[in-house]
């Protein structure tokens, strides 16, 4: 509490000591914010987002930075050192069930992923994308120096910048995903890090790791892009938003009952908000009455991923809402029948074939739309010993052809880069497009094996990415006060809203060599070799003489004695 | 003796045509002993769909035959099967047409040695009469043609029934004594793979010996001849991949094919020596071991040149023995285009010791290929060393059919 006391006066003396000198009027702004949707399987959705806005306009050449107020100092280095203009790295454990709980606020696949957009000055982009992937591997303690250029693809349509500028040369974009990567506390905490308050005050005194980590799904992530700062972008700024997304099971932590609090999904409940926090806020999602309580008059209405909810808001910055015991802890308890309302894109993927030889990959997308079609771009990156053969790449919805209008097709190099395979598919209503096509596996050399071969190799998750048709009128306005919740992406038009789904990984067994037997097929090899040449060696030198007949022992010994004599000898 | 010929084509043919309709087709089209990365007809009907979708073929890793290939089959991919079978016809007719040559030649000589008298009485039994030597040309192109090796290979569509009816021309063209023709063959074969090569050597040694210019290095008339036809190959080689860089226009093709051979940087299990020793290989020690592997190709056509010399048919025949064995990539279609030599040979048969021996353990190793590919790769229950041991074997048949056979000098 002190260590936070002092760190406040700190800033609080910068803040006085900035608003004396106007030259230099900084408007760092934090806010932080949790949404806690009750799904319709009973398990409930808790996603946190903590933005923090560095009023610095970092896209001007030559302007060196050394002044943070609530920027974390270890992520502007990277920004500057490395010329990046689009940061997103996010990790994940579990999956995202989405025909059971619905759209995710924020899509990540399991595993690491991270993508960022460089900016067009930097003349050698695989040298910073490298430096960038071990650096991001110290912070957050996580093993990312695995990203190489044997798993780094450049997506040309899928992965557009999500903040300013509409850069369009996709050589400055580097993509790479891990699927294999586990996340645990030692990835929690340098994340908690990086926020001005840490865990101690707001809403991060909720992270608790020994909850975190018993949930069905669990996602943090790191996303940093430049933004406007008002409607007529006249001034620029950096946007770090730090979001956690974590589902609570219905059985495993929910013991069975629809009946969910803070203390029991956190064990902890809020006691203040973070005092850096311009905005503190918690949404609980009330569209499909539940029982909440504490109740609230604070209601608001959003319109997020086409579907307009009703929230209850609590705001953690006034003190009325923590009530007589000074904390807040919210209970939340529903019934749970009534339809969900279904996504409306939806993808799986699975291996198919049977042996160590050939497979197939299925790619299945659903269109739940009942009547409208649209198109979605589905991008595929599978690493270099799974040979895919694109002329068995087969599209069908409703079981006709249906041919893709773009593909892009980038084969791999053996180790050195992997397959890219985007194609834009234009899905039919209310049907299933199956995307199939054929891979070959390799076998490797025998140290280019993990430790345990047989476990299998991951194929990295597909990315489906489409404009989904809206029912509900999305809003385009700008403004400050909306929820961060919705304004995560950009949204350019009413009647569409983007949605990225990402599908399963894939695990597929390739043949392995015995690990145990280099020297013996060395010398069982070179033998067969050897025998060879001996062969050639004894025809090519081999020559014929005619041999005497030999004697018998009696007439040599003759010959001995006659030899010493010196007469003539027998034959 | 052309009866003979058509009625031996038809039933190969219909035996092709019959496997193509059948289900086995998809079957053996798949089996890693038929086709290699090299000479899949799966790679190039993908390679002509990169080139469709507008991706060079040579970018990936997937792709590996020269552009030549590409020209050729741009046009006729919609009747592949006519195409293979049409060279495997090419080629029993080209190793007819040459071993009637050569054994016009082997019988001319044999009448000219005998009148002059430069038999020994004993040897005489071994002379070969006219009779005996007329059905040897049709049982060589049988040989060829019902050969299981090659119908597997043809109706998997492999490329290698293309080279080795480029390489059966080649010797027709050389025995038929156009040194024009033999040049020209000769680099489009060096040109397809680059290991027959080494069949320059015994074609100039042919050459010099049908134009009676005595193999001597200080003589100005052998250096004159070679240096013709060495400018003959080397030009045509020229040209060849001049005409390929116009194709893509790219030297792409370059590392992509001949990089790939001499490099070995895909090691999918096939019938030879290659993969399972690379697979295990330190990496330390990699770059010293392809070219130990490799020069053990090329290493065996001067000592060879030097002591059969008076042979070049014989000579060829090893050469491509050596080749098919030894090579980075072998499938079962390059075995059988030295297997189709031997009846040329069968007034030796009765010198060859062991010959039962050697023949039993092909025979086995051909069967137990697919048992045992199925155990490790379907089944699970064993695992590649299986399959290793099995070539392993194979190849130590081969190399102890060619040591049979090389007891004919």
């Amino acid at each position: 509490h002190t260590h936070l006391n002092y760190k406040l006066g700190l800033t609080l003396q910068n803040r006085t000591s900035e608003a004396l000198t106007p030259a230099a009027a900084a408007r760092d702004e934090f806010q932080e914010e949790l949404v806690i949707r009750p799904l319709h399987s009973g398990d409930i959705y808790a996603s946190f987002q903590f933005r923090t806005l560095w009023d610095t306009d970092f896209l001007q050449e030559g302007q060196k930075v050394s002044h943070y107020r609530l920027f974390p100092k270890s992520l502007g280095q990277v920004l500057s050192k490395f010329s990046v203009r689009e940061l997103h790295i996010s990790f994940t454990q579990g999956f995202w069930r989405t025909m059971q709980w619905g759209q995710p606020f924020i899509p990540s696949p399991p595993g690491a992923e991270l993508w960022v957009w460089f900016h067009d000055t930097v003349s050698d982009v695989d040298g910073n994308w490298k430096e960038l992937t071990n650096v991001l591997s110290g912070i957050f303690c996580a093993s990312l120096n695995f990203i190489d250029l044997t798993n780094t693809v450049q997506p040309s349509a899928s992965f557009k910048p999500l903040g300013l500028g509409n850069a369009t040369d996709h050589r400055f974009l580097r993509y790479a995903t891990l699927p294999r990567e586990i996340v645990c506390t030692e990835n929690l905490t340098p994340w908690k890090k990086l926020l001005p308050c840490g865990s101690k005050a707001g809403l991060a005194v909720l992270l608790k790791s020994e909850k975190l980590f018993h949930s069905s799904f669990h996602s943090q992530a790191v996303h940093i892009r430049p933004v406007c700062q008002d409607e007529q972008c006249t001034s620029k700024a950096w946007e770090l938003r730090q979001t956690l997304n974590v589902v609570f099971d219905l059985y495993t932590a929910g013991q069975g009952k629809k009946e969910w609090s803070l203390f029991k999904m956190f064990s902890r409940t809020l006691t203040e908000a973070c005092p850096l926090a311009t905005s503190s806020k918690v949404y609980v999602d009330i569209t499909d009455n539940p029982e909440l309580s504490p109740a609230t008059p604070l209601l608001s209405q959003a319109v997020v991923l086409g579907d307009r909810r009703t929230y209850s808001v609590f705001d953690l910055t006034r003190a009325e809402t923590f009530g007589q015991l000074r904390s807040l802890n919210l209970l939340l308890r529903w019934k749970g029948d009534g339809e969900m309302l279904r996504p409306l894109l939806h993808a799986e993927r699975y291996v198919a074939g049977f042996g160590l030889q050939t497979g197939e990959i299925h790619t299945v997308i659903y269109n739940n739309h009942p009547y409208r079609a649209f198109p979605v771009l589905l991008m595929d990156s599978v690493p270099w010993y799974l040979q895919l053969y694109i002329h068995t790449l087969t599209v069908t919805s409703k079981s006709r052809d249906n041919k893709p209008s773009y593909i892009h097709y980038q084969p791999a190099k053996d180790r050195h880069r992997p397959h890219l395979l985007e194609m834009l598919i234009q899905l039919p209503p209310h049907s299933m497009t199956e995307v199939t096509v054929q891979f070959e596996r390799a076998l490797l050399k025998w140290t280019e094996y993990t430790p345990d071969p047989n476990h299998g190799f991951y194929v990295g998750s597909s990315v489906v990415s489409a404009l989904v048709p809206s029912m509900v009128a999305m809003n385009t306005n700008f403004t400050q006060d909306q929820p961060l919740f919705s304004s995560f992406v950009p949204v350019k038009e009413e009647s569409s809203y983007f949605v990225r789904v990402y599908t399963e990984p894939l695990l597929v067994n390739l043949p392995t060599p015995d690990f145990s037997m280099p020297y013996n097929v060395i010398c069982l090899t070179c033998t067969v070799v050897a025998v060879g040449y001996g062969s050639f060696y004894n025809l090519l030198t081999r020559t014929f003489q005619v041999d005497e007949p030999s004697l018998p022992l009696a007439k040599r010994l003759a010959n001995l004695i006659r030899r010493i004599r010196g007469v003539p000898l027998l034959t | 003796m052309a009866a003979p010929l058509t009625l031996l084509l038809i039933v190969a043919v219909t035996i092709r045509a019959v496997l193509f309709r059948s289900s086995w087709a998809e079957l053996i089209s798949e089996r890693v002993e038929v086709v290699s990365p090299l000479n899949a007809w799966k790679r190039v009907v993908e390679g002509l769909a990169l080139l469709d979708l507008g991706v060079s073929p040579y970018s990936g890793d997937v792709f590996h035959e020269t552009p030549f290939m590409i020209y050729l089959f741009h046009f006729v991919v919609d009747y592949a099967e006519i195409v293979f079978m049409v060279t495997d016809g090419i080629t029993a007719v080209a190793l007819y047409l040459s071993i009637q040559t050569y054994n016009k030649n082997v019988f001319r000589k044999q009448k000219y040695a005998l009148e002059s008298d430069r038999y020994p009485a004993d040897c005489l039994e071994l002379l070969r009469s006219p009779k005996e030597m007329f059905y040897i040309p049709l049982k060589v192109a049988m040989f060829y043609l019902l050969n299981p090796f090659t119908i597997l290979s043809c109706v998997a569509k492999s490329t290698c029934g293309l080279n080795n009816a480029i390489i059966a021309l080649f010797i027709l063209c050389t025995l038929k004594g156009s040194a024009l023709l033999s040049g020209i063959l000769l680099a489009l074969a060096t040109y397809q793979s680059i290991y027959p090569l080494t069949l320059f050597a015994p074609a100039l040694l042919f050459f010099l010996q049908r134009l009676y210019i005595p193999v001597n290095l200080r003589r100005s008339s052998f250096w004159f001849f070679t240096l013709q036809y060495a400018f003959i190959y080397v030009g045509s080689l020229v040209v060849i991949t001049g005409l390929s860089f116009f194709l893509l226009g790219s030297w792409d093709f370059i590392p992509s094919v001949y990089g790939f051979i001499f490099s070995v940087p895909d090691l999918t299990p096939n019938i030879g020596l290659f993969w399972y020793f690379f697979a295990e290989m330190f990496e330390h020690f990699r770059l010293f071991f392809i070219c130990v592997f490799q020069i053990n190709v090329f290493f065996y056509t001067i000592p060879l040149s030097i002591k059969l010399k008076e042979h070049p048919v014989f000579l060829i025949f090893m050469q491509i023995a050596i080749i098919s064995i030894f090579k980075s990539y072998p499938t079962v279609g390059d075995v059988a285009l030295y297997m189709a030599f031997l009846p040329a040979w069968s007034h030796l048969y009765r010198f060859l010791r062991n010959i039962f021996l050697v023949s039993c353990v092909l025979l086995a190793c051909s069967a137990l290929f697919p048992v045992l590919w199925h155990l490790w790769i379907y089944a699970g229950s064993a695992n590649s060393n299986f399959y290793y041991a099995i070539t392993l074997l194979f190849n130590f048949g081969q190399v102890k059919s060619l040591n049979l056979i090389s007891h004919f000098t």
